[in-house]
């Protein structure tokens, strides 16, 4: 018996979207489900970045040649249709271009917050900065440090036995002594959602800015910040089919201009004496030096892919994926899933063991099936000891993935089972 | 373009897993005269090695405890019955022949022969992530003999 309906069993064998995907229509015995890691492209992704080099070269803001001036407006439209794909508009619907930063990937865009954010706020001995446990080590580290130097005290929301931050747990934690809460929104090993916006009303109740690390949710689910509530937002381009080396970070105008640089340099400044440097206004603020212009044209061009086809209908695909793999993975006896039981809570990711087998061998056996999942702490070493598992084994699904990529690896896992004790 | 296919099928054989689900040396060496530990935090193996030298100078006896994926215990098994009746030298020498074989250095037959079992591990050169999963019994044996650390 199955969760999906007949219906949407048939809606997820097939599958218009693999053939965009030169990576994966090449191989068609390839059956790839680490794009929780990073996703693969739509050929208009790799023909964009080439596009970019052939007719727009140019170090993009420095020239005041026509090429340069191109280059130039190719970043601006990709940071409006950004600004727009994560609801960053105005009353009047019209997107924030300048509200979206671009960095190398969402660890430099918390990077950039967790060496600013600090001295905006004035954080010191008597505070407390609030992260959970759930974080992927690129939102945990970097506020460990800031706590460290600075003597504020790191405090972990920790979900209950459903993977659930409850309202008392916020209330619990979120109090007059905390100034910054950085939390992800969607857990890279657990697969669930966690309650961002009340997390960020309680924390600006309390007087505090709020962090959201976005990486494992702008690929996978409609985010919009207006209902979100934060202050600013990190994801990367990588996980949505744009190129790796593209991160972004977005925050609110207000917070935006009052927050220091993190990198100086070029490009960065409107002025500059023996002594003392105007800065830009932002987002140039916080891009000091060449940036990868290529790379932001190449994302406006993901970007563009997931807005054809609709982001509702790619996240309602997906939704359906993760159900069904999740509840695959339960049918079989010998698996562990570590997430929660209920298979509609997973978004895109899910995590499990196998009874008694490593999961580095657990992945080492699928892959001579060509099936490609991660095994390990998944950058989230703290969260992993606080369930005790050493490791584990993860699968995660995208729109390109469909029914059958879920049977071959529970095909494939019926033959890391067998490998080990034998035929059934 | 396909994707390389570089990756053994045959490393999880019926002789591996020989290994794993009925090691002969995994057991507590009560009269061990070294013992060791190596760890691959990463992966959470964990293993201690023990060997008892005789009066002859050779290793009489090899065991392992511990736990980790099945390349480091079979690895560990192998390792423990190939150093067996071995002085430490030639243990040595074998632990750098196995290092050199996993990160696909050696690829001589003949040379590789001397491994043994171990041998069946020469494909984890083509799985670079799984290769301090292999080399841990060998390192924590090269570590204990080198140190020479006493129990």
């Amino acid at each position: 018996m199955s969760l999906l309906t007949a219906t949407q069993l048939s809606e997820i064998r097939e599958n218009p979207y693999r053939k965009d995907f030169p990576l994966l229509a090449n191989n068609p015995e390839l059956v790839f489900l680490d794009s929780a890691a990073t996703a693969q492209r739509p050929a208009e992704v790799l023909d964009a970045e080439r596009r970019f080099y052939e007719t727009m070269n140019a170090n993009p803001l420095r020239g005041l040649y026509r090429l340069s001036v191109e280059a130039t407006a190719s970043i601006e439209a990709a940071r409006e249709r950004i600004a727009a794909f994560i609801g960053a508009v105005d009353e009047a619907g019209k997107p924030q271009a300048n509200q979206i930063v671009f960095t190398r990937n969402a660890s430099e865009s918390l990077n950039l917050v967790s060496h600013t954010l600090p001295e905006l706020v004035g954080l010191g001995e008597g505070d407390e900065v609030v992260i959970s446990i759930m974080e992927h080590h690129s939102n945990l580290i970097p506020w460990q440090q800031v706590c460290k130097s600075t003597g504020a005290k790191l405090v972990y929301l920790r979900p209950n036995a459903d993977f659930t931050i409850t309202d008392e747990e916020i209330e619990a934690k979120i109090g007059p002594k905390t100034k910054i809460v950085s939390v992800t929104h969607v857990s890279n090993v657990l697969g669930v959602e966690n309650p961002v916006a009340k997390i960020a009303e309680r924390a600006h109740a309390m007087g505090a800015k709020v962090v959201v690390d976005g990486a494992q949710s702008v690929p996978h689910i409609a985010v919009d910040v207006r209902e979100l509530g934060c202050d600013l937002l990190a994801f990367s381009g990588h996980k949505l089919g744009g190129p790796m080396g593209i991160g972004v970070l977005w925050g609110t105008a207000e917070i935006l201009d009052a927050l220091p640089p993190f990198l100086t340099g070029g490009e960065m400044i409107d002025s500059v004496t023996e002594t003392d440097a105007v800065w830009a206004p932002v987002p140039a603020k916080f891009e000091a030096g060449t940036q990868d212009a290529a790379g932001s044209y190449a994302t406006d061009a993901a970007i563009a892919y997931l807005d054809r086809h609709g982001m509702e209908q790619l996240e309602h695909r997906e939704r359906l994926l993760a159900a069904k793999l999740c509840e695959s993975l339960q049918g079989l006896p010998y698996i562990k899933i570590i997430g929660p039981d209920d298979p509609e809570r997973h978004i895109a990711a899910v995590s499990f063991v196998v009874e008694g087998i490593h999961p580095h061998d657990v992945a080492s056996i699928l892959d001579m099936h060509d099936v490609c999942i991660r095994a390990g702490h998944h950058c989230a070493q703290p969260l992993l000891t606080w369930l005790g598992e050493q490791s584990t084994c993860r699968a995660s699904v995208a729109f390109y993935n469909d029914l059958s990529d879920i049977e071959r690896l529970v095909d494939g896992l019926d033959q890391v089972w067998s490998v080990f004790h034998g035929r059934q | 373009m396909a994707v390389s296919s570089a990756t053994p099928a045959s490393l999880y054989n019926p002789q591996f897993m020989d290994h794993v689900n009925n090691p002969d040396y995994n057991y507590l060496l009560e009269d061990a005269t070294h013992v060791h530990e190596g760890i691959n935090p990463s992966c959470g193996d964990d293993l201690t090695f023990s060997i008892r030298i005789g009066d002859d100078g050779t290793i009489e006896e090899a065991a392992y405890q511990g736990h980790g994926c099945a390349i480091s215990q079979a690895s560990a098994d192998m390792m423990s019955d190939l150093v067996t009746d071995k002085t430490p030298e030639e243990a040595l020498a074998l632990c750098e022949l196995f290092m050199r074989m996993v990160k696909g250095e050696e690829t001589d037959e003949a040379e590789l022969e001397k491994l043994e079992d171990a041998a069946l591990l020469k494909d984890i050169a083509h799985m670079p992530a799984r290769v301090k999963c292999a080399e841990l019994a060998w390192r924590t044996l090269s570590e204990m003999l080198g140190a020479n650390e006493e129990a």
